[in-house]
């Protein structure tokens, strides 16, 4: 039996953080709606299991999605992640190849260097040291990245770095001291007994020219495994427990369990999922055109799971979504926020009585609905009368006379009881013009009418519509000149995933320019109905910002899709023309 | 001593006279071809029905002072400060130098564009309050189809008091204006229905109130109480409104055959550009701010630059040329300081 009382720290430690992670996890479970627990049963035995497994060696061990955002970045975290599970289990693997009995204890990996008589040699134990050595390396190599990214984060791709508590500094510190302990300690005892390999091996005989390894060695294996201990303990209490907890919730996530409107245990496993890795933090508007550095989802998040105060945090953020776009533990950030914000508004059925009741069914298989938004814009309104005309579309124009609101603005408020009554009222009046397909112009109200209306029809926003009528030929376009550029309101983009029609559109009519903002990189426009924090000036600044972006690429128009970028663009005056699609659509056909 | 004034409007033609007829040399910057700002583009005016023009006439006849040079279709392209004195380049190639700056850039009207869902750009029968002035010059009053009107809307507000176009402020003579306008356009159309969609009638100026009395009593105009939500456009080419008459409580839909918005007054682009050129500073509604609402109405945080007329705040004509006589007396002040 190989023991000795140093392992007594790493043991204790990691024991506890077993017993604390089990008892929370089973908490939060606990509380999961039968509706959860039923999808849980249907998926855990398909092949979403297996892709939550792959998922989980791609971001929680190799990062890649933080290679994207900076190669340096994502090497760092490969260290941590792959670098440290790699270590464990070749650790495992060599400790069970060099003694095969089943009372091996996961401290005998760990400390194998300790335990291991180093003349003593097992097949292959000269392959394993140096693999050993090599990930020790690698490791050491991520950790000297990590402390450039403390001293300057912009070398590593970010150009601002997470605030943490002193609590998680102080921890980080503690899991900043494990490898160059455990380092040392194989150092100095490969310098003693002989053993290890390239790294360890030479460190070894270096120390012995000058330092009393001799004394050193016992109380370096103390001090690595006191480490160890000491960041189990520290863990549960800290942003590390995104390491174990990250995991779980990937296997969630592809088992379907949905953030829904109200905090949940899943909004719990993403709370402690956040890694405050600080991705989310170049990303936001707010930050980078109004000096609003403190309301990104890492800090709302934190101050949500530590019970600080949060309520500005709640209302001050877009809700463009671009954090969630570039969140590599893909937590559903917009949906968390929303879980915070409080009913206040208070209205009956009988508030909208005065609305006449529906029109008359019609023929026409589709139904044109603008919104209330659309309506702000009519020229838009106009070029879809127009380009349906053009296209011979047999079409019903459903809100001529007016509508009421879709009821997202009254959800992103958190008035989903509001939203459900004016839901249930529009519905009525949607489904009765008997159309097979409903044409919307507005994004906002696309996606609420794609995601909680149920509709019996299809529901396309204009831009698929259009893109649609080029394709089967029922619009000719005419050549143009002209040169676009394609601002993807994130309603429909980071929002209903609508990107290749916007696209196809404009690359048929006109000569589109790619900009560092595409897709899921589109900018906000400042008008976002989400916020209700900011000032109408510092949306101002926000339009001006997001335009002057776009007007650097020097197009002839700047194209949107929604009714309400269009207006927030067209305050500051600028110079640059915008467009709806549909005018250009109209303009080009 | 000489004074340099930017801008040919009312408030810098008023004060260069005044100037020029206390001795200084006056040199007066106007990017226009003319003189007269934005009174150009004005018929009559209110309270007394002067003509726009006639008053145009008087202030750019004085102008022909001796002092007073006048610099037509010319911009600043750089003002410096050296020992003292401006210098200020100008695009045709001349540098004019002077011991004090008056900025009179004034204002601009707001692009109704950006009121989109008022149709303007868009259906052929809106049109704004100077395209009105326009028809009252060439006296014909008539839709795009070419028929005389039979009703016709006047909007309020647009650009002003509102926190959609970020216009928090009031621009003061958009009320009067309707009033005046609605009062003019009965009697070209004396059978019309004329009605005006109001938040609240700000009548501050002597003889105003009695104007919309009148116009009420004796014009037989109609004044709604309630801002426009959105206006369409029906076959007839005719404006379908969506208003609420806030008085009675209840929304309200019509047809007009004309709808005229009442743009508010923002600070004009070349103010803007002077402004940032000088570093003179914007106070929260746009409008350059003066040193001090009580005592220096007329001074900047820059020494030795002035403001006249409305690049400080909408101003009517009344108050544009007070304000101009008082930055003259300003300057004549400044400039006796600095001789000693």
């Amino acid at each position: 039996m190989y023991y000795d009382p140093f392992v007594l720290p790493f043991t204790l430690g990691l024991n506890i953080l077993l017993i604390y992670l089990i008892i929370k996890y089973a908490r939060w479970i606990r509380t999961f709606s039968t509706e959860d627990r039923q999808t849980i049963r249907r998926n855990i035995f398909t092949l979403k299991t297996w892709k939550a497994g792959k998922e989980v060696f791609l971001e929680s061990l190799v990062h890649h999605k933080i290679f994207r955002i900076n190669p340096f970045l994502g090497y760092m975290h490969l260290c941590f992640g792959l670098g440290w599970f790699l270590l464990i289990v070749i650790g495992k693997i060599e400790s069970l190849v060099y003694h095969t009995s089943i009372f091996n204890p996961p401290y005998f990996a760990i400390f194998f260097r300790y335990f291991h008589p180093a003349k003593e040699t097992f097949p292959g134990s000269n392959v394993f040291a140096f693999f050993m050595d090599l990930i020790l390396l690698m490791i050491l190599s991520g950790l000297l990245l990590a402390w450039l990214k403390r001293l300057y984060s912009k070398a590593l791709g970010l150009k601002r770095t997470t605030r943490h508590r002193p609590f998680d500094l102080l921890i980080l510190t503690v899991l900043w001291l494990i490898f160059p302990l455990r380092f040392l300690a194989e150092s100095f005892t490969s310098g003693l007994r002989g053993g290890g390999s390239f790294l360890t091996h030479t460190a070894g005989d270096f120390f012995n020219s000058f330092l009393p390894i001799e004394q050193l060695s016992y109380p370096a294996w103390w001090a690595y495994s006191s480490a160890l201990g000491l960041f189990f303990l520290l863990l549960p209490f800290s942003r590390y427990m995104h390491i174990p907890t990250e995991i779980v919730y990937i296997f969630l996530k592809n088992w379907e369990v949905r953030q829904g409107k109200h905090f949940s245990g899943i909004s719990q496993f993403q709370l402690y999922s956040c890694s405050r890795c600080g991705i989310c933090i170049d990303r936001c508007q707010l930050g980078s055109s109004l000096g609003m550095t403190d309301t990104q989802p890492v800090y709302f998040l934190k101050k949500l799971r530590h019970g600080k105060e949060h309520s500005i945090l709640v209302d001050n953020c877009l809700m463009c979504g671009r954090c969630e776009a570039a969140c590599p533990v893909d937590l559903r950030l917009n949906a968390l926020r929303l879980t915070q914000r409080q009913e206040d508004i208070r209205i009956t059925k009988s508030t909208y009585e005065y609305i006449r009741p529906a029109a008359a069914k019609t023929t026409a298989k589709v139904a044109y609905f603008a919104g209330c938004m659309g309506h702000l814009t009519p020229g838009v309104i106009r070029s879809m009368q127009s380009i349906f005309h053009k296209a011979g579309v047999d079409y019903t124009f459903i809100d001529e006379g007016g509508s009421i609101c879709c009821g997202r603005p009254m959800m992103l408020s958190g008035n989903h009881h509001t939203a459900a009554i004016i839901q249930e009222k529009n519905k009525a009046s949607l489904e009765a013009s008997g159309a097979e397909l409903l044409v919307t112009s507005c994004p906002i109200c696309y996606k609420t009418f794609k995601e909680d209306y149920r509709l019996d029809m299809q529901v396309l926003h204009h831009t698929e519509y259009l893109d649609i009528l080029l394709r089967e030929g029922a619009l000719h376009p005419h050549c143009s000149d002209i040169t676009t550029v394609f601002h993807n309101p994130c309603e429909l983009g980071r929002g209903c995933q609508v990107y290749t029609a916007p696209e196809h559109i404009l690359q048929t009519i006109s000569h589109r320019i790619a900009t560092a903002y595409e897709g899921k990189d589109a900018l906000c426009c400042g008008g976002s109905l989400a916020n209700l924090h900011i000032s109408p000036q510092q949306r101002l600044q926000l339009a001006e910002d997001a335009l002057n972006a776009y007007a650097a690429y020097r197009p002839d128009v700047l194209v949107t899709a929604c009714p309400l970028c269009k207006k927030t663009f067209s305050q500051p005056g600028s110079s640059l023309p915008v467009q709806d699609i549909a005018e250009l659509v109209d303009g080009q056909c | 001593m000489s004074v340099i004034i930017i801008g040919a409007g009312p408030a810098g033609c008023e004060a260069a006279y005044q100037l020029a007829q206390a001795g200084e040399k006056v040199e007066l910057i106007e990017q226009e071809a003319q003189p007269g700002g934005n009174l150009n583009n004005w018929y009559q005016l209110f309270p007394d029905r002067k003509s726009a023009q006639e008053l145009n006439r008087q202030l750019i006849l004085r102008l022909e002072h001796p002092n007073i040079r006048l610099h037509l279709g010319c911009m600043p392209t750089k003002i410096d400060r050296r020992e003292g004195r401006f210098e200020v380049q100008l695009n045709d190639g001349a540098l004019l130098t002077g011991q004090a700056l008056l900025i009179a850039g004034g204002f601009q009207l707001f692009n109704a564009h950006r009121k989109e869902e008022y149709g303007y750009g868009i259906y052929e029968n809106v049109i704004t309050s100077v395209e009105l002035e326009n028809f009252f010059t060439n006296q014909r009053i008539q839709t795009s189809t070419g028929q005389l009107p039979k009703r016709v809307g006047f909007i309020h507000c647009v650009g002003s008091r509102d926190e959609k176009t970020c216009n928090f402020h009031c621009s003061k003579l958009c009320c009067v204006t309707a009033v005046k306008q609605a009062i003019e356009l009965r009697e070209i159309l004396p059978e019309a229905e004329i009605l005006c969609f109001y938040m609240d009638m700000r009548m501050f100026g002597p003889g105003y109130e009695e104007m919309y009395r009148e116009a009420q009593e004796k014009y037989r105009i109609k004044f709604v109480r309630g801002r426009l939500s959105e206006a369409s456009e029906n076959k007839a080419k005719q404006v379908l409104i969506k208003a609420e008459d806030t008085l009675i409580g209840k929304p309200l839909k019509m047809t007009l055959d004309l709808m005229v918005l009442m743009v508010g007054m923002e600070l004009s682009a070349g103010s803007r550009q002077l402004a940032e050129m000088t570093g003179i500073e914007k106070a929260t509604n746009g409008f350059l701010r003066v040193k001090d609402p009580h005592f220096a109405t007329n001074e900047t945080n820059q020494k030795g630059i002035f403001l006249a007329g409305s690049c400080s705040s909408p101003m009517n004509l009344t108050d544009t040329l007070t304000d101009a006589r008082s930055a003259a007396l300003t300057i004549r002040e400044y400039l006796k300081h600095i001789d000693l």
